[in-house]
């Protein structure tokens, strides 16, 4: 078990290693002078020279790579000119907020997308399967922005019953039970088209295993419909469903950026809309590379998962 | 199940006139919810189109004194915004600027996104792996997120925000169509294309592109509906259109800012992008199910748990009093399968029966309709397309395909028990074989664990698996296949069964191990007094465990009788056939081709002999009306009208 995490681990630094170079360009390919973009128009020309040398614009590029990736490694991703704080501490508070968004709409959409699955395929055709399927295709279609936009309409404004923003209230908030009302709302929002995706593939991956050989056998052998459907073809269905879990781990990683800003929730997401609408090109690089990795290590996880439930793929 | 070429229509029925295939569009149309997606979109698109031309208010008109007035007031039909500016009006307007960037980013990245799979299929090698690893490491981005990253490269605008957006999809369409140009690169007529001295750049455009141009469109289909979202969604943040600019996300975004008061102002612009996005995923999975119909959603039916039974089968009435001791008793057994308009008879009436302790063998070529007789005895055959029309399936005293779905439950791996063809397929992949043998146990006997257990290791014992403690920790594909079907016989053997139906148990194994397995099993059910349902299609096997054989042709019981006297004079031309198939050691000039011709179609059978049309001695009378089993010579029973004779040749007279 530990062979194969670290063979995982080894696998993902190249991948780890091409990111940072691509987030590390970003500031190569801003169009015209760098420093100025950061700086903006009204920069001085002492200002700007400053940045040059802090940025190390005036060395080729591998050098500033070098300089940039051993800083990054120590936890210096520069500085937030906007905030005039280090960016590694405001991303790290950030994120924080951002996995505990994350991580409950993926469970959310995890629990009812394998759910919603498995009934629509065990009842296909019937009336649970229709509803099932026309809530997917709503799910998958309908704007995450909007959605929560209206989410705060009925539930926050009309009947009161969760918060329309932020993640703590303003006085004596900042409990367990006082951030998980605060979350619900967001969460349930981000979680709908992840949900929808994974019910969708839980249904085709459900049927494509009932129709297999050893699904035949676990019939010929007088098990019950439901240890039939709900060990034998669910376990089978589930090697080919948490890859997708893994990939939708990036899309609500990244769809945590509209619903930040709906819900003004305080996570990286909503911190790089700010930080683009003001050039903060450091904040945005240390944010991006931050969230990118961390999707690597969320697919590392989930195939690690893959090998557990499926022995065939050691 | 190996039975499967039943299902599949065979050479001479492809042949027949079939009503022509309808035209793609037809088919997208005979599809209600894509018909309903491409009206919703055609509608909407063409009112964007003509928005210019209709008698709408200037969407950029401020007029403060009337702002935020409510839907289906005077003059404005879905009210004002902020600055008091006509709502459908600008709906119209922002939906232009929506649909124009959306499929302006669709566009941009199918070309760059064909062009790169293109390039990289077809190349292969250093170029294919360069490309491919670019194209791996955008997609180990979270998707949005690399979207953000290029605006904030780019800076914010909305021509900035269709790049990001084109950018983030290039990815699908490089992976899809390099998938597809990869295989087609190595085809015989690219090879020909080739050899004639055309060059790469032609050979990819005139003979790969049409080929992939599908695949390019069902990619498009699924994406351009995210395109317009997402577009929409960098707008919504302000990182896309800018004012005085609207596009539908940016309005939301505007609305948003007046929700609480005025929440129309935010329904109206989101409601348009749901609706596009909702109608272009209904068209999209319309042409998917169009282009690629392996994929259409209906194509994977799910099996029940047994097989469909007709309420009025009938069966006929025993004419022989001599099968009353019969642990197993089949009459008249008949199962169809239907598929579309067509009905295959895969069983056309079986009579079967085997009395406690005998094995009687069961065989015909594949396709003869030997496995779903096996299958339908306990309805394990597949509902739908299978369904059991006729006929009794008496074990002991109850008829199988009347009892409840509880008392057969309690018989499927208690009294009467299965050993399949491929244990590879037929054992859970994912379930160490001792849990699945212990699982089997207890399904039967009220046992725990550890006595489950002690049980399990016992089984293993008997069908002489070594180092049992050790095997049952291991998982199917660890073990060899003659250990893998020892693992099956012990789970058949769990409860004690009184009927083992062996479906060509040895089939998948090579020979020393299939003389082993036939061995272990003979043993065991004269050990126990099992009686034994043998499938096979080889009579080297049947000569090895059988006590009676029943010969299976298209459907039906062509010959039964004792193994040894059916071997030694068969009286059916088909099963002299089948022996003479059976090679002999130190005979190598015995002809060994199978037998020439196909079994007909079972859904369009001939009348009278099934076989009259590979049978040398086929006569006119063969043609006509239903042939049925009689009493050839001694035990031997045959459907033939022209049987052969001890010491016939078959060929002799032709």
């Amino acid at each position: 078990m530990t062979t194969i995490i670290l063979k995982r681990l080894l696998a993902a630094i190249p991948v780890l290693f091409g990111l940072s170079i691509i987030v590390f360009l970003m500031i190569a390919l801003i169009p015209g002078d760098p420093a100025t973009a950061i700086l903006g128009s009204f920069a001085t020309p002492e200002n700007v020279a400053a940045l040059n040398a802090d940025l190390g614009l005036d060395k080729s590029l591998p050098q500033q790579y070098l300089a940039w990736i051993s800083g990054v490694l120590q936890g210096d991703f520069g500085r937030s000119y906007a905030l005039n704080r280090p960016v590694i501490d405001e991303v790290l508070e950030r994120f924080q907020a951002t996995l505990i968004l994350a991580g409950a709409s993926l469970l959310l959409a995890s629990i009812f997308g394998l759910l919603a699955g498995i009934v629509s395929a065990v009842r296909q055709f019937g009336f649970a399967d229709k509803a099932i399927t026309l809530f997917v295709l709503i799910g998958i279609s309908v704007p995450s922005f909007w959605l929560g936009l209206i989410l705060i309409f009925f539930f926050a404004v009309k009947i009161r019953l969760f918060p329309a923003s932020g993640m703590e209230a303003v006085y004596g908030g900042g409990g367990f039970l006082d951030i998980l009302h605060h979350l619900v709302l967001p969460a349930v929002t981000l979680a709908v088209v992840a949900t929808g995706v994974i019910a969708r593939l839980t249904r085709t991956a459900m049927l494509e295993v009932l129709r297999q050989d050893f699904i035949r056998t676990a019939r010929a052998k007088g098990l019950s419909e439901r240890r039939v459907i709900y060990v034998h073809a669910f376990k089978a269905a589930l090697v080919s469903v948490i890859p997708v879990i893994g990939i939708q781990a990036g899309f609500v990683l990244g769809g945590a950026v509209y619903i930040e800003t709906v819900f003004q929730w305080p996570g990286i997401g909503a911190m790089l809309v700010n930080a683009i609408s003001q050039r903060d090109i450091l904040l945005v690089q240390g944010g991006v590379l931050v969230v990118a990795a961390s999707y690597v290590l969320f697919n590392l996880a989930a195939d690690v998962l893959q090998v557990v439930i499926d022995p065939r793929l050691k | 199940m190996s039975e499967t070429a039943i299902a599949s229509p065979s050479e001479a029925q492809k042949s027949k006139a079939r009503p022509r295939r309808p035209s793609a569009f037809a088919l997208l149309l005979n599809n209600r919810l894509a018909a309903f997606g491409l009206v919703v979109l055609v509608l909407v698109v063409a009112s964007a189109l003509l928005a210019p031309l209709l008698p709408l208010a200037d969407p950029n008109a401020t007029d403060p004194a009337n702002r935020l007035a409510p839907p289906l007031s005077d003059g404005h039909l879905l009210g004002t915004d902020a600055l008091g500016r006509d709502m459908l009006s600008r709906l119209l307007w922002g939906t232009r600027v929506s649909l124009a960037v959306g499929l302006s980013a669709s566009v941009i990245a199918a070309f760059a996104g064909s062009l790169i799979g293109l390039i990289a299929g077809y190349a292969g090698g250093r170029t294919d792996q360069l490309l491919m690893r670019f194209i791996d490491l955008m997609m180990a981005f979270p998707y949005i997120l690399l979207a953000l990253a290029i605006v904030a490269v780019l800076g914010p605008g909305l021509i900035n925000a269709l790049y990001a957006i084109a950018i983030v999809n290039v990815p699908f369409f490089a992976r899809n169509i390099r998938g597809i140009t990869v295989g087609l690169a190595r085809r015989e007529f690219v090879d020909a294309a080739r050899l004639s001295g055309k060059g790469p750049v032609r050979i990819v455009a005139s003979e790969i592109l049409p080929n992939v141009l599908p695949t390019i469109v069902i990619t498009l289909s699924t994406t351009v509906g995210w395109m317009i979202l997402e577009t929409a969604g960098l707008s919504f943040l302000g990182l896309g259109a800018q004012p005085p600019q609207a596009d539908l996300g940016s309005m939301l975004g505007e609305g948003r800012k007046v929700l609480f008061t005025s929440p129309f102002v935010s329904l109206v612009p989101g409601l348009m992008i749901f609706l596009v996005v909702l109608s272009i995923n209904l068209l999209g999975d319309g042409i998917r199910d169009v282009l690629d119909p392996r994929l259409k959603a209906g194509a994977l039916a799910k099996p029940s748990a047994r097989t469909a039974v007709e309420k009025n089968r009938r069966w006929p009435e025993t004419k022989k009093d001599e099968t009353s001791d019969a642990v197993l008793d089949v009459k008249g057994l008949e199962t169809q399968f239907r598929i579309g308009r067509s009905i295959h008879r895969a069983v056309g009436g079986v009579d079967l029966s085997i009395r406690p302790g005998e094995c009687l063998g069961l065989i015909g070529e594949s396709g003869s309709g030997k496995s779903v007789t096996a299958m339908s005895l306990t309805g394990l055959v597949p509902s739908p397309p299978g369904r059991i029309t006729g006929g009794k399936v008496l074990f002991e005293t109850d008829d199988l395909l009347a009892v409840s779905d509880k008392e057969l439950r309690a018989l499927r791996g208690g009294a009467v028990s299965y050993v399949f063809q491929d244990p590879l397929a037929t054992l859970h992949p994912l379930f160490p074989v001792g849990d699945q043998i212990a699982e089997a146990i207890r399904a039967h006997q009220p046992l725990d664990r550890s006595e489950a257990r002690a049980k399990v290791l016992d089984l293993m014992r008997q069908v002489r698996i070594p180092n049992p403690e050790a095997r049952m920790e291991a998982y199917p594909h660890e073990l060899s296949g003659g250990l893998r079907q020892r693992i099956s016989i012990a789970m058949a053997l769990a409860n004690d069964p009184k009927l083992i139906i062996a479906d060509e148990p040895t089939t998948a194994l090579d020979v020393t191990v299939q003389a082993q397995v036939l061995k272990l099993l003979d043993g065991l059910r004269r050990e126990r007094g099992t009686a034994v349902l043998f499938i096979t299609h080889d009579f080297g096997v049947v000569s090895e465990i059988a006590d009676r054989v029943a010969v299976m042709y298209a459907g039906r019981i062509v010959e039964t009788g004792p193994t040894a006297e059916v071997m030694a004079n068969p009286a059916h031309p088909y099963t002299r056939m089948l022996i003479d198939c059976v090679p002999v050691m130190g005979e190598p000039e015995r002809r060994l081709d199978a037998i020439p011709g196909r079994p007909p179609p079972v859904d369009d059978l001939p009348d009278g002999c099934a076989f009259a049309d590979r049978c040398p001695r086929a006569a006119a009378d063969c043609r006509s009306g239903d042939i049925a089993m009689r009493d050839i010579r001694g035990r031997i029973e045959a459907r033939c009208l022209h049987p052969l004779s001890p010491g016939d040749a078959l060929r002799g007279a032709a």
